[in-house]
């Protein structure tokens, strides 16, 4: 956060160049620009843009989320669009918006420097306060770019956080996102100051009746107001309002960006047999059990080791239970969602179905509370500089009663209203009229969103892909680094679990509704990845089922 | 991999076997000097027996190349009656902002005077600022096809019938991809030959199994990359296009390399056109652009066979290394020309690469542990040169031959005890192209011995190859000829500890010339243990 903040000086800079920019005078144009960073009142909006940069990094990191919530049905989006808490959201997003508005055009100073300006109607009543509509219109495109920055946020589910393939140093992917990120965020100011100029020109007259009247001010007569065709096609006008949305959304993306980033790290967790236990609930804990059975073979030797006195394999034993206990955990999924759309009728399988995966997803997100609150903590801490990530206070338990705890943790999660729309809305309006339930029911089942049942399954496959890469690289590893044949205990059940689980995949993709190539992104910031988990999931465990049978060959005959 | 590298007397035989329609015409048994032939006789047709002969022969005639020049057949199809708004959009579509203002300039008569002065001005510009950029990098005014021949590992790409090969890295079945831009699956268990095509399969520079799959093959074509997949219990002898995924990137056009990680689900990508190196992750479709200062282009990858590292040569004279962990990379600058071609031993230490105009082979070594970034560790400080192939004159019961010069591309076999050296040669100067290969020892020390030729019918040359990465018996490299032939020369070699004692002379070898008796036990490389 300390580094968006500290971004935040170039870019206002930049701002402050382009907005004032005047081709035909170079030299009062620099010299005006200096002498306005330099000003008093530039600082005191730049600490004001800290501060909304401080909120948005607050909020990124209150509400990002490591499995995306995944509306089965445009009711079921439109629930978490008005949900109280993504309701708080928008409305300090629009706010927020509001202010970096307000330093903008303090910024470009001119015809948009303040609310009101004097002027005089007539010459009998003398000068009076009218109202500046560009002032007006540029505070208002600020509150809408913030209001649609929440609102598409949630459509295209920008609080999710993926984790990528390719580990790279932090500043080498800011520096690779960078110019993506400049890119998004111009067109996405494009859009919305689209959206926005054909909103005032039908509805402008409303916040404008309002102010006046709010805060006592006249309407000059004398200059056309603002909603009218050929005054909104003011290029310079239009120019200012593009500059200001993109400086906006400039600012909160690098925030978006930066927080990402630094979430994503990889940290390195040490390996007990104890903490080994709870890897299901650290996200990063897998990752990184994935890449050291890849890259670390010192650490693979301490998975394959001993405990000293009484010579268990512990770490071992933990872990891949623990793997299994995911991956079975999965195949149980699958089989159930494939058994309920083949055993009932199309029309009734998909009522049935989105409820259940409407359920579904909200155990799933509910179980990742704890794991979000850990990485949350792990977030925090590295805020504060605490160096070593330690597990969440779960680490205590013994390997054994922990995967016996964690149904409970699933079923104890409690149910997001937004995710269980699909299942409550209708069933609270059975006491109304039965017509009723059957007319939203089957609005749900009309309003479906393609695909979305498949994604939500597979919505948190990212942890079945690390613990998939971990245990066939430890297994593929143990063939020539296993002395003391632990692993080979373990294999069959391996085996058995990845081919059952292949073979719940091929079935789940055999269906229809799921289409079996990966789409395109739409959303340019957005994180859209989570939609093809389950191709990425797909390969990886064919990778993987390929990896053991390669290294072990003739032998597992 | 690791007990291969322990050096072990090996038996050797070389074979090669040159095909006529699919039928054995002759064959030549080219026994070593501390070999028994008799002996072995036994155990070479048993081998013959079990490995099933792809041998395959694609005459020129028989290919249509299509001449299909972008510009050409426009102008033939063209309708001339579109408005001006019609050519301008067809034109930013096709050849992006200079197409546009080129249409805008040349229409001068229907656009408003300024618009058309004032495009004729920018496209100036654009021009002087683009031929400044192309003084930098020469091959940037190459046309695409040009760019391909150029930077290929296949000889006289354009020219050629085969353009492209590739074995199957776990089981006995290869992709040829064919100058006429189809690619076929030779199988030899299975009788269908699956025949690929694909609307934008053009101009095939290079494909690549994905290792630890049984059926994704990468094609770097001329505007994209192609992930097919074919299953290999399908019937079908044309797989619908809807088995490929199209990998596409902006501005990365011609693509001339690809390599997969042989241990994960990424392939990079590399364009000579384009600054940076595409790491694609093919399953979500998604790719990560790693753009380096320098070099102008990627032209060739080589993906280290441990997954640690990445060999990028760039058209200029600099190539990197990248190191697969983090993604950093080590630069290296100041060679003499550019890094044409590269290979690794089989455990990821060794690199040896060649640079263009120059006939000399460099390694590189690296000692350090794969997970620690190339900067900290104590990676190489300069390359060392291993052999030289400067022309030299061989005396050969058919008299003297001259062999010797530039070096078009190399091959190390899986288990690291061959490598295959492709040279151009020059017929002018009356020096056939042809590859000669080295017997290799990894470790305790790198050495390097000089094993013999590998020749053609008369009148070819070979023009691409590659080792069988599942060869039961030693190694196996695929040649590719300029006739459109693809035979396999087998080294058969033995892990036999003790040496064979009885000499037995060499029999007669018409085709393969150039063993100097001198140079037989005579190590040419090796390197000083510190």
């Amino acid at each position: 956060m300390a580094w968006s903040v500290l971004l935040l000086l170039p870019t206002t800079a930049l701002f402050v160049l382009l907005s004032r920019f005047s081709l035909f005078h170079p030299i009062l144009w620099m010299s005006e620009c200096l002498s306005l960073l330099t000003s008093a009142s530039a600082i005191f909006s730049f600490i004001l843009l800290c501060g909304v940069v401080l909120m948005v990094g607050f909020f990124n990191l209150e509400y990002y989320t490591v499995v995306p919530s995944i509306a089965c049905s445009k009711i079921a989006l439109l629930g978490q669009v008005l949900h109280p808490r993504q309701f708080v959201h928008s409305l300090v997003h629009c706010i927020m918006g509001v202010v970096v508005a307000w330093c903008c055009a303090f910024t470009i100073g001119g015809r948009y420097r303040s609310l009101g300006h004097p002027c005089t109607q007539d010459e009998s009543s003398g000068p009076e306060m009218c109202l500046n509509e560009y002032h007006l219109v540029l505070l208002l495109a600020g509150a809408f770019i913030g209001y649609s920055h929440s609102l598409v946020g949630v459509v295209y589910n920008m609080n999710y956080v993926s984790f990528h393939t390719m580990q790279q140093y932090k500043y080498l992917r800011f520096k690779g996102a960078l110019p993506l990120v400049v890119k998004a965020s111009a067109v996405q100011a494009l859009y919305c100051l689209r959206s926005f100029l054909l909103l005032y020109f039908f509805m402008g007259y409303a916040p404008r009746a309002w102010i006046c009247k709010t805060l006592d001010l006249s309407i000059n007569s004398s200059i056309h107001s603002l909603d009218s065709v050929s005054s909104l096609l003011d290029l310079s006008l239009l120019y200012h309002l593009w500059i200001s949305g993109t400086f906006l959304l400039l600012t909160w993306y690098i925030t978006v960006l930066l927080f990402r980033i630094f979430v994503t790290e990889v940290h390195i967790t040490p390996l007990t047999p104890y903490n080994a236990s709870i890897r299901p609930t650290a996200f990063l804990a897998l990752q990184d059990l994935a890449l050291l059975s890849q890259h670390s073979p010192s650490r693979r030797l301490e998975v394959f080791s001993l405990s000293q006195p009484g010579g268990h394999p512990h770490i071992w034993t933990a872990l891949s239970k623990e793997c299994l206990s995911l991956l079975s955990d999965l195949t149980e999924r699958l089989v159930a969602h494939h058994d309920t759309v083949a055993t009932n009728g199309r029309a009734k399988s998909q009522s049935t179905g989105s409820n259940k995966r409407s359920t579904t997803s909200s155990e799933g997100s509910g179980s990742y509370n704890a794991l979000s609150l850990s990485l949350k903590n792990a977030a925090f801490r590295k805020c504060s500089d605490f160096v070593p990530y330690f597990i969440t206070p779960q680490g205590a338990l013994s390997p054994g009663f922990s995967s016996i705890q964690s149904p409970h943790v699933m079923r104890r999660g409690p149910k997001l209203w937004s995710a269980s729309t699909g299942e409550g809305q209708p069933r609270g309006h059975t006491w109304l009229i039965l017509p009723m339930d059957y007319f939203l029911t089957h609005c749900c089942l009309s309003l479906q969103l393609p695909e979305a049942s498949s994604q939500a399954l597979f919505a948190d496959s990212q942890v079945h892909i690390w613990a998939l890469q971990g245990l066939s690289h430890l297994v593929a590893a143990s063939f020539s680094e296993d002395q003391y044949g632990i692993v080979q205990t373990t294999l069959p059940t391996i085996l058995s679990t990845l081919l059952l689980l292949q073979e719940a995949v091929d079935r789940h993709f055999k269906l229809p509704h799921t289409s079996s190539k990966p789409g395109h992104c739409s959303c340019s910031m957005g994180d859209d990845s989570y939609k093809t988990l389950r191709f990425a999931l797909r390969s990886t465990l064919k990778t993987a089922v390929y990896r053991i049978t390669a290294t072990f060959g003739g032998h597992l005959q | 991999m690791h007990h291969w590298t322990k050096y072990v007397r090996v038996v050797e035989i070389l074979r090669i076997v040159c095909l006529l329609q699919a039928s054995v015409v002759y064959e030549t048994f080219l026994t070593d000097a501390h070999l028994r032939f008799e002996a072995n006789l036994a155990t070479f047709y048993r081998i013959r027996k079990d490995s099933p002969a792809l041998n395959l022969y694609f005459p020129r005639e028989s290919l249509k190349p299509h001449s299909r020049q972008e510009s050409s057949s426009k102008s033939a199809f063209r309708d001339h009656c579109e408005t001006l708004y019609t050519r301008s959009a067809g034109a930013w579509r096709d050849a992006g902002l200079s197409g546009l203002l080129n249409e805008i300039a040349n229409s001068s008569a229907e656009v408003p005077k300024w618009l058309g002065v004032s495009s004729s001005c920018v496209l100036a510009l654009l021009r002087w600022v683009s031929s400044f950029h192309s003084s930098l990098f020469p091959h940037l005014t190459l046309s695409s096809e040009e760019m391909t021949a150029e930077f290929s590992q296949v000889l006289d790409w354009s020219d050629c019938a085969v353009r492209g090969f590739a074995w199957h890295p776990h089981t006995q079945k290869c992709a040829v991809a064919l100058s006429d831009d189809s690619i076929k699956i030779y199988n030899p268990k299975s009788a269908t030959t699956p025949t690929l095509k694909h609307r934008l399969q053009r101009s095939v520079a290079a494909l690549q199994w994905k290792p630890l799959c049984a059926s994704a093959l990468a094609v770097a074509c001329h505007n994209c990359l192609l992930v097919w997949h074919v299953d290999p219990t399908s019937l079908s002898t044309r797989p619908s296009s809807g088995c490929a995924q199209v990998l596409s990137h902006p501005g990365h056009s011609p693509v001339t390399s690809v390599a997969w990680s042989p241990n994960g689900p990424l392939l990079v990508s590399a364009s000579p056109r384009d600054t940076a190196l595409l790491v694609w992750d093919v399953a979500v479709e998604s790719c990560v652009p790693l753009h380096r200062v320098g070099g102008g282009g990627v032209t060739y990858l080589s993906w280290s066979p441990d997954g640690s590292r990445v060999l990028a040569a760039t058209p200029s004279s600099l190539f990197r290394v990248w190191e697969t962990r983090m993604w950093t990379c080590e630069r290296w600058p100041s060679l003499k020309g550019r890094c044409q071609s590269g290979c690794w031993s089989p455990d990821g230490s060794r690199l040896l690469f060649t640079v263009q105009g120059e006939t000399v082979i460099y390694a590189l070594t690296f000692t350090d542990n794969p997970g620690v970034p190339l900067m900290m560790s104590g990676g190489p400080k300069a390359a060392t040169v291993v052999a030289d192939l400067s022309e030299t004159t061989l005396n050969t019961p058919d008299g003297d031959i001259m062999v010797g010069g530039e070096i078009q591309s190399l091959a190390w076999d899986p288990r690291g005890e061959r490598l295959a050296v492709h040279v151009k040669g020059d017929a002018g100067a009356g020096r056939p192209a042809m590859i000669a290969v080295f017997k290799t020892q990894i470790s305790p020390a790198f050495k390097l011995l000089p094993c013999g030729f590998v020749q053609g019918e008369a009148g070819t040359e070979p023009r691409l190859m590659q080792f069988n990465p599942n060869y039961q018996h030693g190694a196996q490299l695929t040649v590719c000829w300029s006739n459109g032939k693809i035979t396999h020369v087998p080294f058969c070699f033995m892990s036999a500890g003790n040496p064979q004692p009885g000499l037995g002379g060499s029999p007669s070898f018409p085709l393969t010339q150039g063993r100097p008796a001198d140079y037989n036990n005579q190590t040419l490389y090796t390197e000083l243990i510190s």
